[in-house]
């Protein structure tokens, strides 16, 4: 195992850790909605730095097509919170 | 292991990006916090240069950085009970969920550890790079996207149609912003048709560069998101029967191929020898425009104004 796979694993358990706590005790949805964000890049950075293999060589193509549908089903799904969160306010309203 | 000046950047940005993560999270000033997230998915896209993943770099920038950034700074105007603050944690919760944190971030610390030491035989890397000659593409991130992992890709397309129709059915659009001046005007008409040409470009190379469907979708939504700051209004979309057809076209456009090849005694996406580059791209074009139009309609936040009316005039005639 290299150095450079353990420091963004660790660093990418710790985002996750972080984002999941925010997203637990924070009221604000929209707060919410940004660290579930987070916490989702967080598992997105450890996949990365498992398929990393060195300066060299090319790094593990398949979990980078994974992590790159995971950012853009991570941006409709913020997307569709953020509608929800709306639709909610409005709801509130009446 | 041995320690080289690389391992010192490593530490410099992994610590950078937990701080700004920290500060993102922390802060009572939701405004602050969203712009921080917004750095926040730069370095990670500096990240993802550094350990070579090129197309995720590419994607990020103007996904995570850009779109999600420009969605939760238009999601900061909605008003919201707590006042747009970001509120004070439950003090009875806290300690419980720290505690709870602090064990979730070990187990996987420990997983990760284990899953990147241990010998788990063959890896896909090696098959996706023996492969990668009859895929029809050499960017291998490509070639696992749209022909060895197909699968998940369509299924992808499924779950953003599923949300883009979530969000056209809760609700009707944001009103248009207003004219904008003169300077913001000029940038606007200057950098949609660039972002048009630079999204075109990535599409293309993506078959043996990092580029590629999800890439340029983003920057074409990010071309709709530009002409909206300069005042688009949902008229100037194309024609709603249209717009429901590029939302479609992605996955439409993946069914047909993968079907086409149940004709010609192949499984259900297994391309026929010698076709796999061109239905590829064609593919590719279809779900870039599908995505593009996905994420434009998700900033538009409904569906937009003239829709209803539309199409109760057509059930009238």
């Amino acid at each position: 195992m290299m150095l450079t796979q353990l420091i963004f694993g660790i660093a990418g358990g710790l985002l996750f850790a972080m984002g999941l706590r925010s997203a637990l005790i924070r009221e604000s949805l929209l707060a919410r909605i940004l660290a579930v964000n987070v916490s989702g890049a967080g598992i997105f950075l450890a996949f990365v730095a498992i398929a990393y293999r060195g300066l060299e060589e090319t790094p593990d193509p398949v979990p980078h097509a994974l992590v790159l549908t995971g950012i853009v089903v991570a941006v409709s799904a913020t997307a569709l919170a953020l509608a929800l969160r709306r639709r909610l306010e409005e709801a509130d309203d009446e | 292991m041995e320690i080289t000046l690389w391992h010192l950047l490593d530490s410099l940005l992994a610590i950078l990006l937990l701080g700004l993560a920290w500060s993102a999270l922390s802060g009572t000033d939701l405004k602050r916090g969203v712009v921080l997230f917004m750095a926040f998915g730069l370095l990670l896209s500096l990240i993802w240069a550094r350990l070579r993943a090129p197309d995720l770099a590419l994607a990020e920038a103007a996904i995570g950085a850009g779109l999600s950034g420009a969605l939760l700074l238009l999601a900061l105007r909605d008003r919201e009970k707590s006042e747009n603050k970001a509120g004070q944690p439950m003090s009875l919760l806290r300690l419980a969920t720290v505690l709870l944190m602090l064990l979730l971030a070990a187990s996987f610390a420990l997983a990760y550890v284990t899953a990147v030491t241990s010998n788990t035989g063959g890896r896909l890397a090696g098959l996706a790079f023996g492969n990668l000659e009859q895929s029809g593409v050499s960017n291998p991130v490509t070639a696992v996207l749209l022909n060895f992992r197909a699968y998940d890709t369509l299924l992808e397309l499924a779950v953003l149609l599923a949300a883009t129709l979530g969000i056209l059915a809760l609700g009707s659009e944001r009103r248009p912003f207003r004219r904008p001046g003169v300077l913001l005007g000029a940038l606007v008409t200057w950098i949609s048709p660039l972002l048009v040409i630079v999204a075109g470009y990535l599409l293309w190379t993506g078959a043996h560069a990092p580029g590629g469907a999800f890439q340029a979708g983003a920057l074409l939504a990010a071309a709709i998101v530009m002409l909206r700051l300069g005042g688009m209004t949902s008229e100037q979309l194309p024609h709603q029967l249209l717009q429901g057809w590029l939302l479609a076209g992605g996955i439409a456009a993946f069914m047909l191929a993968g079907y086409l090849a149940t004709f010609h005694d192949l499984a259900f996406l297994q391309y026929p020898a010698g076709w796999a580059g061109l239905l590829i791209l064609l593919i590719e074009s279809a779900a870039m425009l599908s995505i593009a139009l996905s994420l434009g309609l998700a900033y538009l936040g409904g569906s937009p104004s003239g829709w209803d009316e539309r199409s109760s005039r057509g059930k009238r005639s």
